[in-house]
């Protein structure tokens, strides 16, 4: 078993504030995952608002926002369990983050 | 003596009692439940022996030793039932949770090892195993019923709670071979819960939100085996055999739970109970899979998930549903091939006789693979 971080970006921060039915269906996702005993760490959402992050660079300038002017904005992230990345690639495509234009990223965690 | 030896001793008595009278008066009609009563009575003579003992003998000795402690104590520190402190006294935190719980079970509940193997989803080894560890700590550390400190009183209620919570569902799902419910546990679940109201220290959240949940859970006790004990579906209960006055009752409590800021596995379990209680056939199951969802976050069980799936296919529709179970993949679960057989049964009656069949050959209960068989032969007579 293998434990992997499944990464949430959205490109419209009006796509943050979810729909109660958009709620309705992440909350399926994320319950249906445990109900199959995969989930390790239910995660967080991230707040995507400027005054909600920081940007420090490498000469530590420190810039507002989560960087919302790129592409994309990472709005949040959990870790779920799985024998291998294929498996948690299948889990990630059901996530309804698709169907308003959002990514993931999957990452295998580091076991030490 | 310790007390771990003593309500040993109290069930070996209660086997002798039961043997000499049954074999004069044959066996009861409800074998369990007599044992239960008599186990009961006995360690009740014992404890009233034993309290006139403590009133007139130990206070004094123990009264002289520290005087302070006379100022200290108070009515919140003593937990009054007996069988509490008892209960208490056991789920010391030294021990593995799992083993206070399984100790628990066995010696305050009356639980064989089995029911305490089926209750905790585990096997008989690993609870025989468990049971000892936990009795030779308590043997070596000269266990006895001690008044317990606030802090551990509150350290100790979580584990309590959960056994209780264990005993209530054993008499309301009993995996027990010919009875598909125990009243007696049940209420008596309820009863130990009730008193732990009675202590401010003890009448949090969460213990009016479990009373609440058995409270619903019971009113349909009646309404859920027929005549001959065979298990009835919620949707086929005569709802005039739901008891109004134990709804009022979780009514009741479910008000005193929420009253305070906390949200534990036994409100959601008791808001789920609660809309089983209405009379919305339809519009329940969306917020009952809300619920689901939020309780499978909380605590994975596969009861949960199968119930929660159940939801979702009630919600979504049954091919929704199908895909939603069998992701489960709880291959030695006899509810999981049970509930595919049922979500089956329209879809391809074959696939869903193969389940049922799975589903009874899994199950260790009677009245269940009655069920199931039931099941099976109504669709074959339509197919």
């Amino acid at each position: 078993m293998k434990d992997f971080m499944l990464i949430f970006r959205l490109k419209d921060v009006a796509d943050f504030r979810p729909s109660p039915e958009q709620m309705q269906e992440r909350m399926n996702w994320l319950a249906s995952i445990a109900a199959q005993e995969k989930l390790v760490d239910k995660g967080n959402t991230l707040l995507p608002t400027m005054d909600a992050g920081r940007h420090i660079s490498a000469d530590q300038v420190v810039t507002d926002g989560p960087y919302t002017e790129l592409k994309e904005f990472i709005s949040g992230y959990i870790v779920i369990r799985t024998d291998t990345i294929d498996e948690a690639v299948e889990i990630a495509k059901q996530n309804p983050i698709f169907k308003i234009g959002g990514s993931i990223e999957v990452r295998e965690l580091l076991k030490r | 003596m310790n007390n771990i030896q003593i309500v040993e001793d109290i069930a070996s008595d209660t086997f002798l009692k039961a043997s000499e009278h049954w074999a004069i008066n044959g066996i009861p009609t409800n074998p369990e439940a007599w044992l239960y009563t008599v186990a009961k009575n006995k360690a009740k003579d014992y404890l009233k022996h034993k309290a006139i003992f403590d009133l007139k003998v130990s206070d004094n000795i123990r009264n002289a030793v520290s005087e302070e402690n006379i100022f200290t104590e108070t009515d919140e520190r003593t937990i009054s039932d007996s069988q509490l402190a008892m209960l208490f006294a056991v789920c010391d935190p030294v021990i593995a949770t799992e083993g206070q719980i399984s100790l628990a079970l066995q010696v305050l509940c009356g639980f064989s090892v089995n029911e305490v193997a089926q209750a905790l989803l585990s096997n008989r080894e690993t609870i025989k195993k468990r049971l000892f560890r936990a009795k030779d700590y308590l043997r070596k550390s000269n266990f006895e019923i001690k008044e317990l400190s606030s802090l551990q009183i509150t350290e100790r209620l979580p584990t309590v709670l959960k056994s209780l919570y264990l005993l209530f569902n054993e008499g309301y799902y009993s995996k027990h071979q010919d009875q598909f419910v125990r009243k007696e546990l049940c209420y008596e679940a309820i009863r130990l819960a009730v008193s732990l109201t009675e202590n401010n220290l003890t009448n949090t959240a969460q213990v009016n939100a479990l009373i609440a949940l058995m409270c619903y859970q019971s009113s349909r006790l009646d309404a859920r085996t027929g005549d001959t004990g065979e298990i009835i579906l919620f949707d086929n209960q005569d709802r005039n055999l739901w008891n109004q006055d134990m709804i009022d009752k979780g009514n009741h409590y479910i008000i005193l739970a929420t009253d305070r800021r906390q949200t534990s596995k036994y409100h959601i379990e008791a808001a789920i109970a609660y809309w089983h209680t209405t009379s919305e056939q339809q519009s329940k199951w969306s917020p009952i899979l809300q619920l689901y969802n939020q309780l499978i976050l909380i605590e994975y069980s596969p009861i949960t998930a199968l119930n929660r799936a159940f939801a979702y296919a009630k919600v979504y529709g049954i091919k929704e549903g199908i895909n939603e179970t069998e992701k489960l993949k709880l291959e030695y679960n006899a509810h999981y091939f049970g509930l595919l057989g049922y979500l089956y049964t329209d879809l391809d009656p074959e696939q869903a006789k193969r389940n049922y069949q799975k589903a009874i050959s899994l199950s260790p209960s009677a009245p269940e693979r009655q069920l199931f068989k039931k099941r099976m032969r109504e669709i074959q007579g339509t197919g």
